[in-house]
């Protein structure tokens, strides 16, 4: 705007815009408005169409009253959010645990050398297992099974047994994306480092993981993601998380509200989280773009 | 481009017309309330497949309602109602198809799939709003379960019982009960199936289960036999808990199933059928 009127406006500038410019810039102008206009007006249509054909079915009255009444959920809201606090508290926990576990699985497969053959058969062996075993197979297995044995001093609790389910089977899909971050940093980066005289365990410390960890960063949002909303199914076990909360309230009522207002708990929680992908991904892009030489 | 432009409004004018005329047309209950007065027979009740009675239940099916998980066999109390409700409709036996019905899928909105439900689904006001009630066709009480060696399973009043781990089925009235009269300090259990509070009883990670009578009274004979049948409860505030069979809301069928669940209790059927498949369930000390 100011590079159109500014010139005009001062004397010092001998620069005027030439009339075809002028007439070139007014007609960007006007196509911009008309965009807008088209944009709102399409956005307009749209709104009301899906409006008249939603409102105007003709189960729309008991579809409302089943899904959206104000009634219930402001019945459910409280519930709902004691109910969050045990999916938060578990993914807190259960996420450092994955994290860490999954780091230590992934340095374990990737270890060269044949006296750690072991070591690296276990670890390959531990992923494929969790990772192919349904969560919720798992999650039955540790619940009841292991209480089932009635082994002195192990906990009966539903919720540390489930957490421990979940650790169990996604710090398998996390090693899996930390290996590939590790396979990912090319092999010259080892070779100098070793020229620079640093061990094995300091250049995979000071040069490998670094640059591993940072470029699958996006890959292990997308799992604790997903192990926030999986936190909910150690509910199997009795414990009330949020949508338990929500089916509760549901199975009594004979109200479907409670699911909605629980699942929009969970789109807020998410939303947050995956503007923090959005903007961790941004920055090691901008990073990667420019182009350190070490 | 400008083509396309212009002619997005009547693009969407058309996809309007398109989604209004693909909507499914529900019919109005208003105009379906003539044959709840017309005669109840075959041929005059609509339903879900022509000549045909769909009736729904969960599976697993539970003793004592159903036998070996076979809700066509005709064995167990609800599997005998609902044939006896199909027989007084006018329905022969092979006419009556069963289909399942998971629990959360019974009070669904929209087109259901069955006729009617049978799945001891108790009978309350707010559940009305959601679908239609049969009248009753059993009075339920709730009771407790709890391991034999336990300290709870002395118990004598809703009170001993509050320091307990309970646990309950989801969507039931046996939770209700955990809630309203024993209110326990701390949070009970609750569970997708009663599978699951069984294994829970069973590993000691409740104390004790609220479930209605009879399943109590098969629980501790057949599937944890370590476990026994604390008491069970008066019916609170007077008013009798009631399983009711679960029909569409508006369904044209609510007045002639409700007819014949009457007509059942009235000539002394139901109660013969509970003297043979419930007839376990015959006595527990009531907790106070």
């Amino acid at each position: 705007m100011t590079s159109v009127s500014a010139p005009a406006e001062r004397d010092t500038d001998p620069y005027t815009p030439s009339a075809r410019r002028l007439a070139r810039e007014r007609h960007h102008r006007a196509r911009t408005r008309r965009a807008t206009a088209i944009a709102a007006l399409s956005t307009l249509v749209t709104g009301a169409v899906l409006f008249v054909v939603i409102t105007g079915s003709p189960g729309w009255q008991r579809a409302r009253e089943t899904f959206f009444s104000v009634e219930y959920a402001r019945m459910a809201l409280p519930l709902v959010l004691d109910g969050l606090l045990l999916n938060l508290r578990l993914l807190a926990v259960c996420g450092v645990c994955v994290l860490f576990l999954g780091l230590l699985l992934a340095v374990a497969r990737t270890l060269r050398g044949p006296v750690f053959f072991p070591v690296r058969a276990l670890a390959t062996a531990y992923t494929d297992f969790f990772r192919g075993l349904p969560l919720i197979i798992c999650l039955l297995m540790v619940v009841f099974g292991v209480p089932a044995l009635r082994l002195q001093g192990v906990t009966t609790d539903p919720v540390l047994l489930g957490g421990t389910a979940l650790v169990l089977t996604y710090s398998a899909y996390v090693a899996e994306v930390f290996r590939a971050g590790i396979e990912s940093v090319h092999p010259s980066q080892r070779a100098a480092a070793r020229s620079l005289g640093l061990s094995r365990g300091r250049t995979l410390r000071y040069v490998v993981l670094p640059q591993a960890v940072r470029r699958v960063v996006p890959p292990l949002l997308n799992d604790l993601v997903s192990l926030q909303k999986d936190t909910g199914l150690v509910s199997i076990a009795g414990a009330v998380d949020a949508v338990y909360a929500a089916q509760i309230i549901a199975g009594k009522y004979f109200n479907y509200t409670p699911y909605v207002v629980a699942g929009l708990v969970f789109v807020a929680l998410t939303i947050p989280m995956t503007r923090l992908t959005d903007w961790i991904t941004a920055r090691t892009d901008r990073r990667r773009a420019q182009g350190g030489t070490v | 481009m400008r083509l396309t432009v212009r002619s997005l409004p009547t693009a969407l004018l058309v996809l309007t017309a398109a989604a209004t005329g693909c909507a499914p047309q529900e019919n109005s209950p208003s105009a379906a309330t003539p044959a709840a007065t017309a005669s109840c027979t075959p041929a005059a009740l609509s339903t879900e497949a022509a000549g045909k009675l769909t009736v729904g239940t969960d599976k697993p099916a539970y003793a004592p309602w159903f036998q070996d998980d076979d809700p066509a066999s005709g064995k167990g109390y609800e599997s005998a109602v609902a044939y006896s409700v199909a027989k007084a409709l006018g329905y022969r036996a092979d006419q009556v198809v069963w289909r399942t019905v998971p629990f959360n899928n019974s009070f669904a909105p929209g087109e259901k799939n069955f006729d009617f439900d049978i799945n001891q689904v108790s009978i309350s006001d707010e559940r009305k709003r959601a679908v239609d009630f049969s009248s009753g066709y059993y009075d339920v009480r709730q009771a407790v379960v709890a391991l034999k060696k336990s300290p709870y399973a002395k118990a004598k009043s809703a009170a001993d019982l509050k320091g307990a781990k309970l646990g309950a089925q989801v969507g039931t009235t046996s939770l209700d009960t955990i809630n309203e009269i024993i209110e326990p300090k701390r949070q009970p259990a609750v569970f997708q199936k009663n599978d699951f509070a069984k294994s829970a009883l069973r590993n000691g990670q409740v104390d004790a289960i609220v479930v209605d009578l009879p399943t109590a009274f098969y629980i501790t004979s057949a599937e944890v036999p370590d476990a026994e049948v604390v008491g069970q409860f008066a019916d609170s505030a007077g008013t009798a808990e009631q399983f009711g069979l679960v029909l569409d809301k508006g369904s044209p069928l609510t007045a002639c199933v409700t007819r014949a669940v009457d007509g059942l209790r009235a000539d002394g059927t139901l109660a013969a059928l509970e003297k043979k498949w419930l007839a376990d369930a015959v006595d527990a000390p009531v907790l106070k």
